[in-house]
């Protein structure tokens, strides 16, 4: 019995060896190239679309969409929740929610083909994993009531609005850089 | 009519359109992925100016996007009108701000780098995805409790060269140079405070530097169309439009759309003061043909079920009038025919105090009234029941090429 679990054991640690760091991570590409394909990614989507690009948008409505199956009365009852998925509206039925899921899949295939899919967590030297947990928790918690209130990300405001020269986006952009360049030393702990 | 952008859903359906989206959110994906943009180290180094990886690629994919657009925009390519641009609402944004700097540097990420690093597998990524939902959360059962604070100081669609009253192309040059200033800024924080040798860093660069200049001054030499350049491009097609009589809605039919709870009418006015004080319809707006450049963002952030209707004493102005809105992109306008004269006639000559001129000018007034009681008279308003009019209906609803809502909404 014994050899039995620790060969499916020893077959998983290898399976998670070959799959999952199977390659050598290629280094990261030019920020400048970086940004130049980005550039031509975000005038693609508004000389096809109109629109622009979003990433919490999406997540709203995916987010929605759980909430409606769970209580969908209050969402009726709550004037914000009732724009997307009041009565029989399905809040998933949304071109954002597409750029969303295809961001995923991106990811994932950028990070497959250069050995990047790995399980593992990215913090700071001298935290433990469960505080960079907590913290990217809270972190999140924040991103996501900031964007809201904000009517936009990084993404759909910031990146989209700055490209066609939206005041507010621009305001937007210099407020998320204020905010976090105010507060970086004195949570340096965690990151350095 | 400048081809682009698409009206996705008309030429590829419904779910035809989701695939394109589908597919532009790859290719974010993609990039985001290979930039670095999963790993939060390098997000965060840049708030100790070590690594200016974010500040590098933002900047850079925001002028390229931008020198692009307003190059399209300048070549009748792409309708600037069509594209979304986030509507400002100053304040709110800028506290939102505030917060997402602040979830940017505890949490490392930002809302769709953390879904390219949840995709990777990097588990602080995905804590942080689940924190974005809940945060999420946490404002859709807390707005209502500000919403006069979130819906506060709207100016909406304002852009920048509207704001500072410049030129496009001197706006586009002023963030070109300002975005150079800062890579500049950029590399020398990073030789300094990061140890990273900038002679490494591939002398394309400055190639590009001098594309994105070069062009940035073309646009200012080349300018953006204008109104009349706009109407020039597709005046072929709406003068016939006109001579075909295709867009003068007769009186019968404008008072039944008044009563069409399935349409938004949005009916403009484009008399003087004086003719307006004395008579006009319920609830028509008075607009000056000066004024209309300005109300043609407002009008493109109406719902897509709007239509309007615009009116004079005649046609004449009226027809001006149309075509600056129709240049602009404005979906769906008409005009009332035989204006407010041809109105008066059908609905208002039983009318005490409304006594008809026997002759007069074009564009004038053929009425003359008791007092200048504005839409107080009944024919301002008449009851459709009361009338049974034949008429041809012109009016037919458009698919609106505008967005409504941008990437959050």
């Amino acid at each position: 019995m014994s050899t039995i679990t620790q060969y499916i054991a020893d077959k998983q640690r290898i399976v998670k060896e070959k799959v999952l760091t199977k390659r050598e991570a290629k280094p990261y590409i030019n920020p400048y190239l970086g940004g130049l394909l980005l550039g031509l990614v975000l005038f693609t989507a508004f000389f096809i679309t109109g629109n622009g690009l979003g990433a919490s948008g999406g997540l709203n409505r995916i987010l929605v969409f759980f909430e409606d199956l769970v209580a969908s009365d209050h969402v009726d009852r709550t004037p914000y929740l009732l724009n997307m998925a009041g009565g029989d509206s399905n809040p998933l039925d949304s071109w954002i929610v597409f750029i969303t899921i295809g961001v995923v899949i991106g990811g994932f295939v950028a990070g497959w083909l250069n050995g990047r899919v790995k399980l593992e967590t990215n913090k700071g030297p001298r935290i433990s994993k469960f505080t960079r947990w907590t913290m990217a928790f809270l972190g999140g918690a924040f991103m996501g009531y900031g964007a809201r209130f904000a009517r936009g990300c990084t993404s759909g405001q910031a990146l989209s609005g700055g490209a066609v020269l939206s005041v507010g986006s621009w305001a937007f952009m210099f407020a998320v850089f204020a905010g976090a360049y105010a507060l970086a030393y004195f949570v340096r702990k965690l990151w350095l | 009519m400048a081809p682009f952008p698409l009206i996705l859903t008309n030429l590829l359906g419904h779910y035809g359109a989701y695939l394109v989206y589908l597919l532009i959110g790859f290719a974010f994906g993609y990039v985001l992925e290979i930039s670095g943009f999963g790993n939060s180290k390098k997000l965060a180094a840049q708030f100790y100016f070590k690594d200016m990886t974010v500040l590098k690629v933002m900047f850079t994919a925001i002028v390229v996007a931008m020198v692009l657009i307003f190059t399209a925009t300048a070549l009748g390519l792409l309708d600037y009108n069509l594209l979304y641009v986030n509507p400002t609402y100053l304040w709110p944004g800028i506290v939102g701000g505030l917060i997402m700097g602040i979830g940017f540097i505890i949490g490392g990420f930002c809302p769709g780098t953390s879904l390219v690093s949840a995709a990777t597998l990097k588990v602080d990524g995905i804590f942080f995805v689940l924190g974005v939902l809940f945060g999420i959360f946490l404002f859709g059962e807390s707005v209502d409790a500000f919403d006069v604070f979130w819906n506060s100081s709207y100016m909406g669609r304002l852009t920048i060269p509207d704001w500072l009253g410049a030129s496009t192309g001197m706006v586009v040059l002023g963030v070109v140079l300002m975005a150079l200033f800062m890579f500049f800024g950029a590399e020398q924080l990073e030789r300094i405070v990061g140890k990273k040798d900038a002679r490494q860093a591939p002398k394309l660069r400055f190639v590009g530097a001098g594309v994105l200049v070069f062009v940035a001054l073309i646009l200012i030499f080349i300018g953006q169309p204008t109104n009349e350049d706009r109407w020039n491009r597709i005046a072929m097609e709406k003068e016939n439009l006109l001579a075909e009589r295709a867009v003068q809605i007769q009186p019968a039919e404008l008072l039944y759309t008044m009563h069409d709870h399935k349409l938004n009418l949005v009916m403009l006015d484009a008399r003087d003061e004086i003719d307006y004080n004395l008579y006009h319809l319920a609830d028509a707006k008075r607009v000056e043909l000066d004024d209309i450049p300005t109300l043609i963002p407002g009008f493109h952030l109406e719902p897509a079920n709007t239509v309007f209707v615009i009116m004079s004493n005649d046609e004449a102005d009226a027809t001006e009038a149309w075509k600056l809105l129709v240049a602009e992109s404005v979906p769906n306008v008409y005009i009332l025919e035989g204006g407010i004269n041809n109105w008066l006639a059908t609905f208002g000559n039983e009318e005490e105090g409304i006594i008809a001129l026997v002759e007069g000018d074009n564009e004038q007034l053929r009425y003359v009234f008791g007092a200048a009681l504005g839409a107080a008279y009944s024919s301002a308003d008449p009851d459709p029941h009361e009338y049974e009019l034949d008429y041809t209906p012109k009016i037919q609803l458009e698919m609106k090429r505008a967005p409504i809502s941008g990437g959050c909404g």
